[in-house]
């Protein structure tokens, strides 16, 4: 009996030393490929997009307002979303890209919403993210919550966050809601703090090493969903814009860290 | 011609360290699409890193190799302000050359 104990705790302890080194190991990993994040391609790449005459009407998108005046990038990123006159609704920046390809350069916006992740014009919308967020690489979150639509967002946007629904009753709560919680060898952030906000708000879009694919934050939240089991949001539809502003606002004061590297 | 590479080169004492990423898909030609087809190959061949015109590496890369390369590797007899030039060809017969000044 007593060599059984001694033997079990043995295996428990040889456990938890390994344990201990994979995640050393992950972020030995993670530490060198940061030196060179794949996502600097995808933000290359974003760069010349947003330059070339590009859709029916031939056009660039240097003129696309993403809330700091058209054409302007920096700084762009840790204002969204936020409300917009000529739309007159709150837009994150994947929607206000939308917005712009259609107006603009004369896309048809539905038909991209509907087109899947990493296809068509979608592979245009992750290499433009990747980009608008590089040029915002540092500062700090800083949404307006002045526009009474902005405010209802937030409160729209959080109570989303803990609406328990699905097969398993989840919500972004269940996983997200407490400090010290991970999944398998994933830590997870809580998201209604300042601090976990601004990790998870500013490290999206992200590489992800796992999939090799740069993932926006709309792919992440729609990830979400179906980790959850729920049905899928539509893309940038307005609960995934509310989530967004809820995590922003939550993030008031973090540095942006986008485009991250993600497992 | 492909898509552009990142480069960053650095000097220190004499030995140069020089960091590239490069944008290639790096298809093994064994994988197969959604509809079961398999899709070809289609891979970075040759590498070869020139600078101040001299050859400093050469390298014959395979299928092995990962999608979105990541290259480093130091060589002696540079300095800052000199020239590194990368050029990859690949199966296909498409090509890319970039260039950076040593930091």
């Amino acid at each position: 009996m007593k060599r059984w104990i001694l033997a079990a705790v043995a295996v428990m302890a040889s456990h938890a030393a390994l344990a201990e080194s994979s995640s050393d190991a992950i972020a030995q990993y993670r530490a060198m490929l940061a030196d060179g994040n794949p996502a600097e391609l995808w933000e290359a790449k974003g760069q010349a997009l947003w330059k070339e005459p590009r859709g029916p009407r031939h056009a660039s998108l240097e003129r696309c307002d993403l809330g700091q005046g058209p054409g302007v990038v920096k700084g762009a990123f840790v204002r969204l979303p936020r409300w917009f006159d000529d739309t007159r609704r709150v837009q994150d920046l994947e929607s206000r890209l939308l917005t712009c390809m259609q107006d603009l350069q004369g896309f048809d916006a539905a038909a991209i919403a509907k087109t899947p992740f990493g296809k068509g014009e979608q592979s245009t919308i992750e290499n433009l993210v990747a980009w608008v967020a590089s040029e915002s690489q540092g500062m700090a979150f800083d949404l307006p919550q002045s526009h009474a639509a902005e405010k209802k967002m937030y409160e729209v946007g959080r109570d989303a966050f803990f609406f328990r629904a699905g097969p398993y009753d989840f919500a972004c709560a269940s996983c997200h809601g407490q400090e010290g919680k991970r999944i398998r060898l994933q830590d997870l952030p809580d998201l209604t703090t300042r601090k976990g906000a601004g990790d998870a708000f500013g490290a999206w879009p992200a590489y992800r090493v796992s999939s090799g694919q740069l993932w926006s934050m709309q792919r992440r939240l729609n990830d979400c969903y179906r980790q959850q089991r729920f049905p899928y949001p539509g893309y940038v539809s307005d609960v995934t814009i509310a989530l967004g502003v809820y995590l922003g606002v939550n993030a008031r004061g973090v540095d942006s860290v986008a485009p991250g590297l993600k497992r | 011609m492909g898509d552009p590479m990142r480069i960053r080169a650095k000097s220190s004492d004499g030995t140069t360290d020089v960091r590239v990423l490069m944008a290639h898909p790096m298809e093994t030609g064994f994988r197969k699409d959604s509809s079961g087809k398999t899709i070809p190959p289609h891979f970075i061949k040759d590498v070869k890193a020139t600078a101040n015109g001299k050859t400093v590496l050469t390298a014959r890369w395979s299928q092995a190799i990962s999608q979105n390369p990541y290259l480093q590797f130091k060589f002696k007899g540079a300095k800052p302000g000199d020239k590194v030039s990368i050029t990859w060809v690949d199966n296909k017969g498409d090509t890319r050359t970039d260039e950076a000044a040593i930091a």
